[in-house]
């Protein structure tokens, strides 16, 4: 650990650090442009130059600079300030003084930092470059003459989302950031480049000119459109969500976030159930919430409690999916399910359904076999961690299912079950080997099989030891490790969701159940849909109880990990929409079964009571394996049926990204590309 | 205003749709991919480029390098096309639109203008009617470009025509130049007053007295 | 002056055949196996004695260069590359030595190898000089074929190859760590050092990056001794060295010259005197475009060597003398550089991409004398706003002759904005705004 000062702060710091690092540890800021700590180092910028005693004596870039025992920096003297203010007169000579127009403005790290270093005036006379914007496809907008070539795009897009399409062309003044050949960006993380570009060369094109960043209220959340748990900043100006930015969390997104997730948001404005309705002589008709309470619960009066059903959705919190497992209990049903498609996950055993590395365990794991799934598509920002550990090590990475350019090479072993027997191999030797199973690949007949099969295969590899648990699945729907955490599953007598429909219940309350397909709802089934979008589950319902959006309550959610995270509504529900478990608890009165809890804290207290993992909210603790006995399931039964892709369009996946203007614009531009890759 | 309507590059009318190797090319890769070590061919990228150009050359007669032949290249050496359009367009020995015939290579850096660029690139471009610097003549046989300094400092002012400087310059051998460049018939390169390399005109001041072991 | 027996690049006019039979006889390839069976460490230590200073233009001392590289490999390869990226304005002597003494660079490649342990050698040639790549091509093809190089070479147990690698028109790859990233495929885009190349260079290896002629006198060296070659020149200055001299001179050469010869010997003697007489130089550019400028005053006494050089605030550089007399516009002779500059900055670090297109701009306004007397000082300072600021000593070069035309020849720039002045009638408005 060398000991450095930093102007007179002592600090220690990791060998092998840099300068800026160092200062950052010392609470000094270093101005920089080019430098991000999750990307290579580039040193062009110049901006960060410091003074060093002993070294050459010039301005040193401390983003490249690497400590040494005794060295003593300067970042703010006489030297360092008139060497920043020249290479800020430099950037801004080119720069265009369009800051009035520009949709950086006000989060403009240029702006922000010409205020330190920047002249009253300019000095420049000439003419200022221009140069030809780039269309980059429908979500970053570019204009590059405001570029100052940092390069973090760059490297971001060849780094972090391994497509390698941006590159600098030509050179000098001349140079120019872009795809030379004109090209959308075939990357599910494309527009993190905007929140990296520290100018206004690249913008969010759906969001252009619609507001200023001081205008918008912040308020922190947890993404739902996957299941990973990206914790999200939700920018609004009253009653509406106007952008979504990733919110750091290393063990979780680091800074990234989906582009799905970031532009679905134009969804959550569209087909929105803004207000209850019911169904008469066979018409949706506006309603009251009595009215429609009271033929909710004229229809429980009516029906026996083995014949009622409930299905939860993938977007659906833990707290609505308490409420409707307690008014369940409560009416005496047991037929409840949250894996809509079938999975055959066992929530007997918490570990049987998680992602037990961690995320961040991925980045420990020598060796990764892929069964039955596509993170790219199901996770990107999980797919992103995968790469990364790659770049890393360059540990051998497997995958039997749908053959798939993931970002990284992969030896790819089959298509089906068949070939999980030849799959060991990928993890033969590695000491800390991870099996991801896409929860998509156990919705099969013979899910329960491969389940068995999956945890077969990393016990045999030793992925299942005290201090490592390698098992791990990666779901898609953000509801579902916390359904399988509060036991929203059939009980012992209770009906799963392929027993519930086809007739198997009179009446169904769906939970913005959406996934399932509404033709196999039994024809005399009645249908409540709670939810938000007009989506598939309300076009089939008797009643529709308009809920709220991810970014419309306090909410929690468990991730993939098994991670309890906490929303804050950020906005109101729309019209007479409410935030759902208030619906459920208004509903249990009208049934004549009030559910104990009549605030938020009470219904959370609830919650810690049925599974003692919500009360351990943010922190996820490291387990290894104590038990490796597996999952029930008979390795015989295993088909010959090859693993199906289990997303076909990224970008249209739920009913907010399937309401999403911008969504269906990428889905018309990358559908070609994404069947090539096929 | 940036022009938004412009042909994006790789995309003129001009571009061919594909590019193959031809045999002589492909025995000219083998060469090159054998200087570097395993797992580094993309160490070949100029050579690559240069053979590509080449073989435009000879199949087309204009030495250039199409898009789909950085695309061959990439393919070629496992790099992402985006890598060698990035090489391709930073040297500038790669021609990206077809040239004519003989590209007239007009240095006029520092000490080749100090000798008399400036009459040699008159002498260009009233010969071939060329106003513009990266312009082809009307003939398609002659394409004029501002080079940097060529290297060739001592005997300037220096043409490059294709691959061969002519040297010690002047308006009058320009045009004899290209005259010559125009019936086909390019003269040997070099010094164009009958110097001996880079020695002093007239002779040598040094290397006078020295004798070596005849020949075997 | 020089005696020719003291010459080491016997045949830089290309009287003689340069293939391997005729360099053998002017000496070339004698004795190079007992040259290596001296052992690595006597090898740098000769070459340390020499005092031979780097011919690229930094003068860094090369036996000390050589002696950075590892002495044990933990297991990586370690490389010689060979600048022959030859693109210095006004600079041509590593192109005589290419293609009239090759196999001298190539002896070299292989003593130089083997003094740092290198596997081989790759000459990094600029793409222009694409004749003298075939002849360097083919005289790499004879010492193959003679056992020179490649497995065992001259029987000397050692296996070392050399390549040759062109560039394609980037003066830029002349800097080292540039050169090795085009050597990979690379943009030519300078990297940061640290890490120096001898500790991560070509492919992640240790490396070694010399000139052409540092390379190529080394053979001669160790074949006669340190001391011969020490006793020539000045102390800290020694050896022989090509000279370059181009402009305004009777007869412009390439001439091989001892180390701080006065500059008016050198132009006087071997280029014919300055066009109309010593009388008539206005000034001297005397390493290659990159060092500032010196008036007559200085070029009447300077000595042609880094530390006379450097003493009057210019520099050896590559030893190539621009040679401008009376005629001469220099405000126009150094933009035209500016020019060079700007159209040769790789565009990677912001002074150097932005600093370089302005000072071109500027210096373009001053030659007709289009500016504010003020501006004069504005573009000094953005001169020092450029310099020691940049990724590599490209900004430097491009600061360094603009800050000489300020330093000797200001009351020029001034009386030519007051022509302009004057022929306008009035202050006249900036170009853009």
């Amino acid at each position: 650990m060398p000991k450095l000062s930093i102007d007179g702060i002592e600090v220690d710091v990791p060998a092998g650090a840099t300068v800026l690092q160092a200062a950052e540890a010392a609470g000094i800021e270093i101005p920089r442009f080019c430098y991000h700590e999750r990307l290579s180092i580039a040193g062009n910028c110049r901006m960060c130059l410091v003074e060093i005693e002993k070294a050459p004596p010039k301005p040193i870039a401390s983003c490249a600079w690497p400590v040494a025992e005794g060295m003593v920096v300067h970042t703010d003297s006489p030297m360092v300030r008139k060497a920043r203010r020249g290479v800020m007169e430099f950037l801004l000579i080119n720069h265009p003084l369009d800051c009035p127009i520009c949709d950086q403005g006000g989060e403009c790290d240029l702006q922000d930092q010409a205020l330190g270093y920047g002249a009253g005036g300019s000095r420049y006379a000439e003419n200022k470059r221009a140069v030809k914007d780039k269309n980059l496809g429908p979500l970053v907008k570019t204009v590059m003459t405001r570029c100052i070539h940092c390069t973090r795009c760059i490297r971001f897009i060849t780094e972090v989302a391994g497509v390698p399409d941006l590159g600098a062309t030509a050179r000098g003044e001349g140079m120019e950031v872009g795809t030379y050949v004109e090209k959308a960006l075939s990357s599910e993380l494309s527009a993190n480049i905007i929140d990296l570009c520290p100018v206004g060369a690249l913008t969010s094109k759906p969001y252009a000119f619609v507001a200023r960043s001081w205008e918008l209220a912040k308020t922190d959340g947890i993404d739902v459109l996957d299941a990973v748990g990206s914790n999200i900043r939700i920018d609004s100006r009253g009653p509406e969500v106007l952008r979504i930015l990733p919110r750091t969390n290393d063990d979780v997104n680091e800074e990234w976030l989906g582009d799905k997730s970031r532009f679905a948001v134009d969804g959550l404005k569209r087909r929105r159930l803004d207000r209850p309705w019911v169904r008469r002589d066979g018409k949706l008709v506006a309603a009251s919430w009595d009215e429609a309470f009271a033929a909710v619960a004229a229809r429980v009066g009516a029906t026996r409690p083995e014949k009622i059903g409930a299905i939860a959705g993938d977007l659906c919190d833990a707290e609505s999916m308490l409420a409707l497992r307690d008014l369940m209990g409560a009416l005496g049903s047991e037929n409840l399910d949250c894996r809509q498609r079938g999975e055959r996950l066992d929530p007997r055993r918490r570990d049987f359904y998680l992602f037990n590395s961690g995320i961040v365990g991925i980045e420990e794991a020598d060796a990764i076999l892929l069964i039955g799934t596509n993170p790219r598509r199901e996770a990107p920002v999980l797919n992103a961690r995968i790469r990364k550990r790659w770049l890393a090590a360059g540990i051998p990475i497997g995958l039997v299912g749908a053959a798939a350019d993931l970002t990284y090479p992969l030896r790819h072993l089959g298509d089906g079950p068949g070939a999980l027997g030849d799959a060991a191999a990928v993890l033969r030797d590695a000491k800390r080997p991870l099996v991801i199973l896409g929860a998509g690949a156990t919705a099969r007949p013979d899910g329960a099989a491969v389940l068995a099969a999956a945890w077969k295969l990393a016990a045999d590899a030793g992925a299942l030891s005290p201090d490592w648990h390698g098992f791990n699945v990666l779901h898609r729907a953000a509801a579902l490790v916390g359904g399988l955490d509060l036991g929203f599953v059939p009980g012992p007598r209770g009906k799963a969701v392929a027993e519930m429909l086809g007739g198997g219940v009179d009446m169904l309350f769906l939970l913005g159940a959406d996934e399932i397909d509404p033709g196999r709802i039994g024809a005399d089934t009645f249908v409540v849909y709670q939810g938000h979008h007009g989506d598939r589950g309300a076009a089939r319902a008797d009643v529709i109880l308009p809920g709220a959006a991810y970014t419309e309550k306090d909410a929690t959610y468990v991730n993939t990990e098994g991670r309890v995270q906490r929303a804050q509504m950020a906005v109101f529900p729309p019209g007479e929409a409410r935030e759902d478990w208030k619906i459920l608890r208004a509903l249990s009165a009208h049934v004549g079964h009030t559910l104990p809890y009549d605030d938020l804290a009470a219904l959370r207290l609830r919650l810690g009571q049925v599974n003692p993992v919500f009360d351990r909210v943010g922190f996820l603790p490291r387990f290894g394996c104590s038990d490796t006995a597996g999952p029930p399931g008979d390795p015989a039964a295993l088909g010959e049926a090859p693993f199906a892709p289990p997303i076909e369009t990224y970008y249209q996946t739920d009913p907010i990204s399937r309401a999403s203007p911008t969504m269906a614009e990428c889905a018309a531009t990358f559908a070609p590309v994404a069947l090539a890759a096929e | 205003m940036t022009d938004q309507t412009e042909v994006p590059p790789g995309q003129e009318a001009y571009q061919p749709a594909s590019f193959a190797f031809d045999a002589e090319s492909e025995s000219e890769i083998v060469v090159h991919l054998a200087k570097y070590p395993e797992g580094r061919q993309a160490s070949a990228v100029l050579p690559l480029l240069y053979i590509v150009q080449k073989q435009m050359k000879r199949h087309t007669g204009s030495a250039w390098v199409p898009r789909v032949g950085m695309e061959a290249v990439a393919a070629r050496l496992s790099m992402p096309p985006i890598r060698v359009y990035e090489v391709a367009t930073f040297y500038l020995m790669f021609n990206l639109r077809p040239i004519g015939t003989w590209h007239l290579q007009c240095c006029t850096t520092t000490p080749c203008w100090l000798r008399g660029s400036d009459e040699v690139v008159r002498a260009c471009r009233e010969f071939t009617g060329i106003a513009g610097w990266g312009e082809t003549s009307a003939d398609g046989m002659f394409t004029m470009t501002e080079v940097e300094c060529v290297g060739a400092c001592v005997n300037a002012p220096v043409l490059q025509v294709n691959d061969d400087f002519y040297e010690d310059m002047d308006a009058e051998r320009t045009r004899a130049l290209l005259a010559a460049l125009r019936e086909g018939k390019p003269p040997a390169p070099g010094s164009m007053i009958g110097r001996q390399t880079s020695a002093p005109e007239g002779g040598p001041t040094t290397l006078t007295t020295l004798a070596f072991a005849p020949e075997a | 002056m020089l005696a020719d027996q003291d010459r080491i690049f016997t045949n830089l006019y290309g009287v003689h055949d340069w293939r391997l039979a005729a360099a053998r006889r002017r000496g070339d390839w004698d004795g190079t196996k007992e040259i290596l069976a001296r052992g690595r460490d006597a090898i740098v230590d000769e070459m340390k004695a020499s005092g031979l200073r780097g011919r690229g233009g930094a003068g860094f001392p090369t036996g000390l260069k050589w002696s950075f590289m590892p002495k044990q490999s933990d297991g990586r390869p370690a490389y010689l590359t060979v600048n022959a990226d030859e693109s210095e304005p006004g600079t041509c002597k590593d192109r005589d030595i290419i293609r009239h003494d090759p196999h001298k660079l190539i002896e070299g490649c292989l003593i130089a190898c083997f003094a740092m342990g290198a596997v081989a050698a790759y000459i990094y040639i600029r793409g222009e000089f694409h004749n003298e790549a075939l002849v360097l091509d083919a005289a790499i093809a004879e010492a193959y074929e003679a056992g020179l190089i490649g497995k065992n070479a001259c029987g000397s147990g050692y296996d070392c190859d050399v390549f040759l690698h062109r560039g394609a028109g980037a003066y830029i790859c002349g800097e080292e760590t540039a050169l090795l990233e085009s050597l990979e495929g690379k943009k030519g885009m300078p990297r940061m050092k640290p890490p120096f190349p001898a500790a991560v260079g070509l492919y992640g290896c240790p490396t070694t990056v010399n000139n052409v002629e540092s390379i190529a006198v080394a053979p001669t060296i160790l074949r006669r001794g340190a001391a011969w070659f020490a006793a020539i020149g000045r102390k800290g200055n020694t050896g022989p060295k090509v000279f370059c001299i181009s402009g305004h001179v009777n007869k412009p050469c390439n001439v091989e010259e001892e180390l701080g010869i006065p500059l008016r010997e050198l132009i006087d003697k071997h280029a014919g005197g300055v066009r109309g007489g010593w009388d008539n130089l206005l000034a001297v550019i005397p390493g290659g475009a990159s060092v500032p400028v010196i008036p007559k005053s200085i070029c009447d006494t300077v000595l042609m060597d880094f530390d006379s050089l450097r003493e009057v605030r210019s520099g050896l550089g590559t030893a190539a003398v621009i040679v401008m007399d009376r005629s001469t516009d220099i405000i126009r002779a150094i933009a035209r550089l500016s020019q060079f500059y700007k159209h040769e900055s790789c565009g990677q670090c912001t002074p150097c991409r932005e600093g370089t297109g302005w000072m071109m701009r500027v210096m373009y306004r001053m030659v007709e004398g289009r500016a504010e007397p003020d501006e004069i000082d504005t573009l000094e300072q953005v001169t020092r706003q450029v310099e020691g600021h940049t990724i590599c000593a490209l900004g430097d070069a491009a600061a360094w002759p603009i800050q000489g035309l300020i330093r000797h020849f200001r009351p020029v720039m001034e009386e030519r904005i007051a022509a302009y002045r004057q022929r306008s009638g009035a202050p006249m408005p900036l170009a853009a705004e």
